[in-house]
């Protein structure tokens, strides 16, 4: 008997699968970004409490690495009681506390990266604390802050599929279901839209810098 | 006038950078604090903007207490220019010079004609207004320091050193330009440098510190450089050449006929 290869890529699958593919990546995008955006949030101001009292700086850090060196599938099980086998919540949670560990330490460097000239000249010009981080510190501190949140995005489109593994996991559907029917092209097709939507997302994350920083791209010279 | 009376400052590890200050600056004035590195200048200059606060004693503007007023308002009214420049790195000049019209509340169309105008007087082509300071040369960042502290017209300016990170060639046409602006603003400065060339060419008058917070004299240029009051003024004059820059002066004053008779003592 003559065993019919099954090729890598069927590709009249991929034109008969193209709404589920496109629901899927939108599904997926949201799980992925949703975490990153409240992240961000959280890490903000944790970050600029770190920066103003270092103290606070090396345990928080301490604690959100302890949180991602945290298996994301056992994070992921611990939040099930809570908040649902089936709700998005289970995987967007763990994920926005991964985040964490990368975007704390950038908002610190970011406000770090604020040269004290500036920060003096700021408060001698009249700027009260509040108005100061918000109208110079946190502006400068920008591209760190994004740099931060564009490690911070790819890392979590990435994991998003483990999410599977409960039963919710973006694109990481097409895995189980290409493996359950030993049928490789969901699989490929599936890891190729992952990637896809991690450049997409980072081309877009520089765009925004570019657009909100136009002060920084030669930074090297600014005294 | 911004008068000190027995101002102190000790820091909490005991250190004193200022000892005793007993000094009064005269509006519409330039006076200088020159002195050594440590010598308690700049955390003197810093105290007339509550940036740094006394461990005890009184400083008063126009006599009245500078602790009476917060601070974010007290230094609105003081313009302050620092070595570094300070700009705003992801500000336009045009606003970086209209910093602190916008703290006051001024509308934008207003802060920014008013910042135009001082980009002229200070010597700033129209065309930088757009640009980003990091796309200017360290003198005209620097000019665009020296606009920035003068564009809500605060009677009081404080500058830090403002001149010493540019090249010596720089340094000098800013300081011509500072005295011409100045001679037209008449705002009651007041000027830290360790460079004795700096403070007798910019001074009217020239506080001298020494190391441990303390004033070696206070003087005109002339005066300081004819009858320095002890060894470290001296020494710190350059000895020699001090004597030498005095003759210098007295040939100047001879060959103009005097310009300002009441200063040489």
């Amino acid at each position: 008997m003559i065993a019919m290869r099954e090729p890598l890529v069927r590709w009249d699958w991929i034109g008969d699968h193209t709404g589920e593919l496109g629901e899927l990546s939108a599904h997926h995008l949201k799980l992925a970004l949703v975490p990153v955006l409240l992240g961000l949030i959280l890490a903000i101001p944790l970050g600029v409490l770190c920066a103003h009292w270092p103290t606070l700086y090396p345990p928080t850090v301490a604690g959100a690495n302890v949180l991602y060196a945290l298996p994301s599938l056992a994070l992921f099980m611990l939040f099930i009681p809570y908040t649902g086998l089936f709700s998005d919540w289970t995987l967007m949670l763990p994920l926005t506390l991964f985040t964490l560990s990368v975007l704390v330490p950038n908002v610190v460097d970011g406000m770090r990266s604020v040269p004290e000239p500036v920060r003096q000249a700021a408060t001698a010009m009249g700027f009260g604390g509040l108005r100061r981080l918000v109208r110079v510190e946190l502006p400068i501190a920008v591209p760190v802050v994004i740099a931060g949140v564009r490690v911070a995005t790819v890392a979590s489109i990435s994991l998003v599929s483990v999410g599977v593994l409960i039963g919710n996991g973006g694109l990481g559907q097409l895995f189980i279901d290409g493996y359950s029917r030993d049928f490789p092209t969901p699989i490929v097709v599936g890891s190729a839209l992952i990637v896809v939507l991690a450049l997409v997302s980072d081309a877009a994350l520089v765009a925004a810098q570019r657009l909100l920083t136009p002060w920084a791209r030669a930074r090297g010279r600014t005294t | 006038m911004i008068t000190f009376e027995g101002v102190t400052k000790r820091y909490a590890d005991g250190t004193v950078a200022v000892d005793d200050l007993t000094l009064e600056i005269p509006t519409g004035q330039i006076t200088v604090l020159v002195g050594p590195s440590g010598c308690g200048k700049t955390t003197t200059l810093r105290m007339i903007n509550r940036m740094v606060e006394p461990t005890s004693g009184t400083i008063a503007i126009d006599g009245k207490d500078i602790t009476d007023s917060d601070p974010p308002s007290l230094r609105r009214g003081i313009g302050y220019v620092i070595q570094q420049a300070g700009l705003f790195p992801h500000r336009t000049i045009i606003d970086n010079i209209a910093t602190v019209p916008y703290l006051l509340g001024w509308d934008k169309k207003r802060a920014r004609a008013r910042a135009g105008e001082l980009m002229e007087r200070v010597g700033l082509d129209a065309k930088l207004a757009k640009r980003y300071p990091f796309q200017l040369s360290g003198g005209q960042q620097q000019r665009v320091g020296v606009a920035r502290a003068l564009a809500a017209d605060p009677p009081i300016m404080l500058m830090d050193e403002p001149f010493s990170a540019v090249d010596p060639i720089v340094r000098a046409g800013l300081q011509d330009e500072f005295l011409r602006l100045q001679a037209d603003l008449h705002k009651t400065i007041v000027f830290v440098t360790h460079d004795i060339d700096e403070a007798v060419k910019l001074g009217h008058r020239i506080a001298v510190f020494q190391r441990g917070g303390s004033l070696a004299q206070v003087a005109t240029p002339q005066e300081l450089l004819a009858d320095p009051a002890d060894g470290f003024v001296t020494g710190f004059l350059g000895g020699e050449r001090g004597l030498k820059r005095l003759r210098f002066f007295q040939e100047l004053d001879a060959t103009e006929g005097a310009a300002e008779p009441a200063d040489a003592g």
